[in-house]
């Protein structure tokens, strides 16, 4: 066997990890370790090594629950046959390991910036020379949308070219929301700051990359979480898609002019914050998950209300829902419009939500459970036509999916929490990767410590950072009045692509 | 059409009948009081993941604290963190709670430039501009102008263009890459302008205080007429300080 298999949140010794040749390391996870949509990638990057760049790919197989894991060493000078060419799903993750390391693919179909991070290879180059696509024609014309867009939202640019009023080619530019997080996780030495750092990565998913964090810090340290600590992550993980994906049908009933709709699932998503506010103070939950720890133990009272709300939401959502999904105008606006097909997610290598509504089953709740998810034996809600209606639809069944695994989960609260044995030292030498379906689809963090346990390397991956080009892919043959609605049903994350 | 209102009927009512007055749920962090308590101040100091508290005297910068609350529960008999979310003000100096010290927040009347009341009072239209925000705020930006709290029956709203904007409300720490962007937004809001900062991320950096992705430069260029703390802010914070920043003087 040339890989390593790792369970999700397994620490192995770095050295485990076989270094293969690069066109060996090319093949076996071309064409060897991807078989259909059965297995994907869930991470692929590199790392200063020596003078040279270790690359690490990170394959799950869906089917048998591992992550096969190889690394090859290259040198940056040295260009190198694309693993792109052969595969798209790799697509992006080489033009970062270009982008911070200079290191050039001979045969790479886009090579192009990702989000011009502030220690790049190219430091000459910045966010104003993006290279755009662009067609000769007078017949055609181009539109820029951003980075500042009309509403409230994050900061990106949007470049389309049109035939009339119709979308042609989009083109999406990221990196305005760059930050540095990912060396900040190196620089920031302390447990608090770094778990501080993890919950603001999205805004939008605390719990997600935080329960993330956590679970491989405490795997980087040889700790089992108790059964209290697995709850508490659950459930909260559970109730940011409830509240997530509610202001995002509330949303987008507003892109289809549908104002009670926007009203009242806006309204819905409020007790749900609320809520998070009741438990741990804060109506995003950050502060609520801790390494090892919690500051805000799940009590009977809690639970007691969180049956509560759940009888109150359910009774309004279901009524509002009803009335949205048999609208015709609203219909009319969700069916057929923004369409990603089976193909088109399974060649692309579309995450989580994207990927469903694509009848792509890629699910880590169900692939690679963690925490309570293998008491809940979760099957993922699949849809099939791809379009708005389906990503709206899909929402309602995860609605309805996460209430009643909330109800199953405070039915057998655990008795008192066991003792706190505290947190131990991180591993040295070691490779931890850990993943989580976020509300968003598939979070995954891997890291990689030194002799003395210090983090050299933290990788962070949003499923945004797959997701962004579906949205590129569905606008097309669309009318660019469609581009909102079709844009916030996938609802992508522009910081968590960022960094 | 008779199910639709009778879905509007079933809603009740849903809007905070006085903002100015409303109590949050729950164990909210708003302004801490700190005791005069004597305690180990280097541990107290060295909790906080982004250096807001200093000693001699003991004091926490709502402008850097995240409301983590790590501190008020490593040491309950100094650091309290009370419900007060009226924290927003235009001092800077203002936001460093000193130990001993339990007075409300308030904006100094002096440095409200007169052109704020004179123009802005009856109503005030906002750009807002996330630069590298971790959409937090912008999530509570959003819920300002929901049916809940209904920052609209004020006057106030955020609008599409910088060219029909009063303001801009800055969220995130200013990443390098949307430096530009921001400073373009800005020229072409036309004058008399305020500037907002919202967030912990805006008022200072906060987590990311320091990184080299940052480019900071603009907030020193300019006068910021309001600071709104939070992580994110919450929209009682926020509405709270925008109404007291616009309302008449006389």
């Amino acid at each position: 066997m040339n890989y390593i298999s790792l369970k999700n949140n397994q620490t192995v010794p770095i050295s485990s990890i076989p270094e293969l040749d690069y066109s060996l390391f090319l093949e076996l996870n071309v064409f060897s370790l991807i078989k259909g949509t059965g297995s994907h990638c869930v991470n692929y990057f590199g790392f200063p090594h020596a003078g040279k760049i270790k690359l690490i790919c990170c394959i799950a197989d869906d089917e048998l629950n591992a992550i096969n894991i190889l690394s090859s060493i290259v040198d940056a000078k040295q260009p190198l046959p694309s693993f792109s060419k052969q595969n798209l799903v790799f697509e992006k993750f080489e033009r970062e390991i270009h982008e911070n390391f200079g290191i050039a693919y001979t045969d790479h179909p886009w090579l192009k910036p990702v989000r011009f991070p502030f220690n790049r290879y190219k430091k000459n180059v910045t966010v104003a020379d993006y290279p755009f696509f662009n067609i000769e024609s007078e017949e055609l014309h181009e539109v820029g949308v951003g980075p500042i867009h009309a509403g409230i939202i994050e900061p990106g640019h949007f470049r389309f070219i049109c035939n009339g009023e119709q979308i042609l080619h989009l083109e999406i530019q990221l990196g305005y929301q760059h930050r540095g997080i990912e060396q900040l996780f190196l620089e920031k030495k302390k447990l608090l700051q770094r778990i501080t750092l993890a919950e603001n990565i999205a805004g939008d998913s605390v719990v997600g990359h935080t329960v993330t964090f956590v679970n491989l810090w405490e795997s980087l340290c040889n700790y089992q979480p108790g059964r209290d600590l697995q709850l508490a992550r659950t459930l909260a993980l559970e109730l940011e898609r409830l509240a997530i994906h509610t202001g995002d049908l509330s949303a987008m009933c507003t892109d289809v002019a549908y104002q009670l709709g926007s009203a009242v699932y806006g309204r819905l998503r409020t007790p749900v914050i609320n809520y998070f506010q009741k438990w741990c103070g804060n109506r995003l939950g950050k502060s609520l998950i801790r390494a090892g720890k919690t500051n805000f133990p799940f009590t009977n009272e809690l639970a007691a209300e969180l049956t509560g709300l759940a009888g109150e939401y359910e009774k309004d959502f279901e009524e509002i829902s009803e009335e949205l999904f048999s609208m015709p105008s609203v219909l009319a606006r969700f069916e057929k419009t923004g369409v990603i097909t089976n193909e088109q997610a399974a060649t692309i290598g579309t995450v989580g939500m994207s990927a469903r509504m694509s009848a792509v089953s890629r699910d880590i709740r169900f692939s690679h459970p963690h925490d309570l998810y293998p008491e809940l034996h979760h099957e993922p809600v699949i849809k099939n036509h791809g379009d708005v209606h389906s990503r709206a639809r899909l929402r309602k069944k995860e609605i309805d999916q996460s209430i009643g695994y909330i109800r199953q989960m405070i039915e057998n609260l655990p008795g008192n929490r066991q003792e706190d044995t505290g947190l131990l030292v991180p591993s040295p030498n070691s490779f931890t990767i850990s993943l989580v379906e976020g509300w968003r689809g598939e979070i995954c963090h891997c890291a990689v410590t030194d002799d003395n346990g210090e983090l050299i390397h933290y990788k962070i991956k949003d499923p945004s950072f797959h997701n962004w080009l579906a949205v590129a892919l569905a606008v097309r043959n669309n009318e660019i009045s469609d581009f909102p609605i079709c844009n916030k049903s996938f609802d992508l994350s522009y910081c968590g692509h960022d960094l | 059409m008779l199910d639709n209102l009778k879905i509007l009927f079933h809603q009740g009512k849903q809007y905070i009948p006085d903002v100015t007055i409303a109590k949050v749920p729950g164990i909210f962090r708003g302004r801490p009081i700190i005791s005069t308590v004597k305690v180990d101040e280097t541990e107290l100091m060295e909790i906080c993941p982004t250096n807001a508290i200093s000693t001699n005297p003991v004091c926490i910068d709502l402008g850097k604290c995240t409301f983590c609350g790590e501190c008020a529960m490593a040491f309950p008999n100094k650091v309290k963190f009370t419900t007060d979310y009226k924290i927003a003000t235009n001092e800077r100096r203002k936001l460093i709670i000193v130990e001993g010290e339990d007075e409300p927040l308030q904006l100094n009347a002096e440095l409200i430039r007169t052109e704020i009341q004179k123009c802005f009072s009856g109503s005030l239209k906002l750009r807002q501009v996330s630069a590298g925000g971790d959409n937090s705020c912008e999530l509570e930006l959003n819920a300002c102008s929901n049916v809940n709290f209904d920052m609209g029956r004020f006057g106030i709203d955020f609008v599409a263009s910088p060219r029909h904007a009063d303001g801009l409300v800055i969220t995130g720490p200013i990443t390098e890459n949307m430096a530009r962007p921001l400073q373009i937004c800005y020229d072409a809001i036309p004058e008399p302008k305020i500037i907002i900062v919202a967030g912990t991320d805006s008022i200072s950096g906060g987590i990311f205080e320091g990184s080299p992705a940052l480019d900071r430069s603009f907030l020193s260029k300019y006068t910021i007429d309001l600071y709104i703390p939070g992580n994110p802010i919450h929209p009682l914070t926020f509405i709270n300080g925008v109404l007291e920043l616009i309302k008449k003087r006389r």
